[in-house]
């Protein structure tokens, strides 16, 4: 028998039954859809922390203080001592390395801002300068934080677009007055508008300089030291850097941690990586239970066929050739059933992009092509069974349409 | 040419062994005319699978132009019944989804044959048994008759040398019926060796040779 030929018969077969096989197409599709839909979900959750991050800067270091162990306990813990705070003059040590461009000590705390009868909290973050570079803002009005010595406390601020809309309304707020806590501060600069990122609303965040906010909160120790790399690949070089610097100066001791925007990016990806696939696995259930609905499927067909079995068989076809027969009339219905639940599952994720374009909703090429595959696989593999029972019948008991 | 030495076939019937077939003897040659005859039970289809190599033999020996089919395997006797044998059946047996064109074919798509071929015999084989307009209807869309040459020239396009027929005219009106057979006939003084199982007394008394069989044995043989 030709290849064409049992393609030819199977396809008549499949198209024969229009109910039978239109439910069987369902089942399969919604197995090969839902693959698509969940790993498509995946990908856009990975695409989207991946693009926060990115959102950050470039070539960043993140230190602070206090030296995470990945195993066991610090000793810090066991004795109650607490490590030694980050200071101001750490992060100006770090200028000395070469591999470092830009460097921002940050201190980050919440506090109540009012301007005449309007008040709200908020939170207030003390910079520098480089700050803005890092990171990349752009300023709607104004200028950001002045380029002085770390240690001067000026009382200025820069404010983020929401804040500006609330206490302000239309006045314009350069060098008016901000209450900040117990303390006054003349705004420099408004921020243009840049949405969440990481969790914190810039539009809703006051910037002070990094002095002030050490007045401010009364605190000595930074939060954060955000450090920008040279171009190139320094990005190690700095991070060796950085946690020699600051652990000369505390006195040999290694007591900061510095991560690299790449570890945790792939760090991050590697974890969205993880949750996909086990969001494909999940949804690969459904094909297998579409797998045994084809089985249960052709297991009808080949008890409707009986008779058809019986004539083939004194037509002179063999074994082989109807089982060839049967497991392509299997594979027809998980084939035409995965390129249904393609086509479904890219329109879904198509529209989804149309609606939420902020997030990626794209299916991963191997989540389509696995799915499909798996789905052709089931329709085979539960199709076996069928097959051979219909080519081990007995032809004179199989002509009078009786299958024992 | 077909030889039968000592051919049983033996059914499990509950806890009774039924002789369907009890040691038979016989022999036909090439362009016989036969029919085989006898009451319901008698064994006559059984005779007629077991000539067909749809059915083997409990004890006996089968050879078929002079080769032995006891030891051949499933495979083995299709490719025998592919070549050699066409099938009538009393109900037609064709594939409802497919045209008459389809069903004819069907034999030579198993077979392998390239299209070109196939189209060339069919439109001979549906030549002989006269029927050659209603190609592309499917068989409900015919009368009995016309479906009982559709089944006739699937029997024949392979150019069998032995014609099979189990009740060929049972499901037909009796002039179809006859028509059916006159056909046969007509194939079968071209040379096909032709074997008609009826119980119509009518229908079989036409052979040029009568089997009667009662009890799974031959009990008249006259030419």
């Amino acid at each position: 028998m030709r290849i064409v030929d049992c393609n030819r018969i199977a396809f008549g077969a499949v198209t024969r039954y229009p109910l039978r096989t239109s439910m069987m197409l369902l089942a399969t599709s919604i197995g090969v859809g839902s693959v698509l839909l969940l790993t498509a979900l995946g990908e856009s959750a990975r695409g989207y922390v991946s693009a926060q991050f990115q959102s950050l800067g470039t070539n960043l270091i993140i230190v602070f203080p206090g030296k995470s162990e990945t195993s066991g306990v610090s000793p810090g813990v066991m004795t109650g001592t607490t490590e030694r705070e980050l200071t101001l003059d750490d992060a100006r040590a770090l200028a000395r390395s070469s591999a470092i461009k830009l460097f921002a000590p940050v201190i980050v705390g919440s506090m109540p801002v009012s301007r005449g009868g309007l008040e709200r909290d908020t939170t207030v973050i003390g910079t520098t300068q480089q700050f803005a570079e890092i990171r990349q803002w752009e300023m709607a009005l104004g200028k950001f934080l002045p380029n002085v010595d770390i240690d001067r406390a000026s009382p200025v601020c820069v404010i983020g677009s929401l804040i500006r809309r609330e206490l302000f309304r239309d006045e314009p707020p350069i060098g008016k007055w901000l209450r900040l806590g117990n303390r006054r501060c003349r705004i420099t600069g408004v921020l243009s508008e840049q949405g969440t990122s990481i969790m914190v609303d810039v539009d809703e965040v006051v910037i002070v300089p990094v002095s002030y906010a050490q007045m401010l909160f009364d605190v000595s120790g930074l939060f954060r030291i955000i450090i920008q790399a040279t171009e190139g690949d320094t990005m190690d070089r700095a991070r060796a850097d950085v946690i020699r610097i600051i652990k000369e100066r505390h006195y040999g001791e290694e007591d900061i941690t510095a991560i690299t925007q790449d570890a945790v990016l792939s760090t991050f990806d590697g974890i969205f990586q993880t949750l996909t696939k086990a969001l494909a696995g999940i949804a690969s259930i459904s094909l297998i239970v579409a797998g045994v609905l084809i089985m249960n499927v052709m297991l009808v067909a080949v008890s409707q066929r009986t008779r058809e079995v019986g004539l083939l068989k004194a037509l002179g076809a063999t074994r082989r050739q109807i089982i060839a027969l049967f497991l392509t009339e299997a594979a027809f219905l998980a084939v035409f059933g995965g390129v249904v639940g393609l086509g479904f599952g890219y329109l879904v994720t198509s529209s989804l992009r149309a609606f939420f374009p902020e997030y990626i909703f794209m299916p991963p090429v191997w989540a389509a092509a696995g799915a499909f595959g798996v789905a052709l696989c089931c329709g085979l593999f539960f199709g076996i069974w069928p097959a051979r029972k219909a080519a081990a019948l007995d032809p004179i008991m199989a002509l009078a349409g009786r299958q024992s | 040419m077909i030889r039968l030495e000592g051919l049983c076939r033996d059914f499990q019937v509950g806890d009774q062994v039924v002789h369907a077939l009890d040691h038979l003897d016989l022999e036909m040659n090439s362009g016989e005319y036969v029919s085989i005859m006898g009451p319901s039970g008698s064994g006559k289809s059984t005779l007629l699978n077991m000539l067909g190599l749809l059915d083997s033999p409990s004890a006996g020996n089968y050879w078929l132009d002079d080769i032995s089919t006891a030891t051949m395997n499933d495979d083995e006797l299709a490719a025998i019944r592919q070549k050699k044998i066409g099938f009538v059946f009393q109900s037609f047996h064709l594939v409802p989804r497919m045209s008459a064109f389809e069903n004819v074919e069907l034999p030579m798509v198993l077979a392998g044959l390239p299209p070109r071929e196939r189209r060339e015999k069919v439109a001979t084989a549906l030549g002989r048994v006269s029927l050659s307009g209603r190609v592309e209807h499917r068989p409900d869309q015919l009368s009995g008759g016309e479906r009982q040459r559709v089944a006739m020239a699937r029997a024949i396009v392979m150019k069998p040398t032995i014609l099979l027929a189990d009740e060929p005219t049972g499901n037909l009106d009796s002039r179809s019926g006859r028509e059916i057979v006159e056909t046969m006939e007509e194939l079968n003084r071209q040379g096909l060796m032709l074997v008609i199982v009826t119980h119509d007394p009518a229908i079989g008394g036409r052979a040029r040779r009568q089997i009667r069989m009662e009890d799974g044995r031959i009990v008249s043989d006259e030419s």
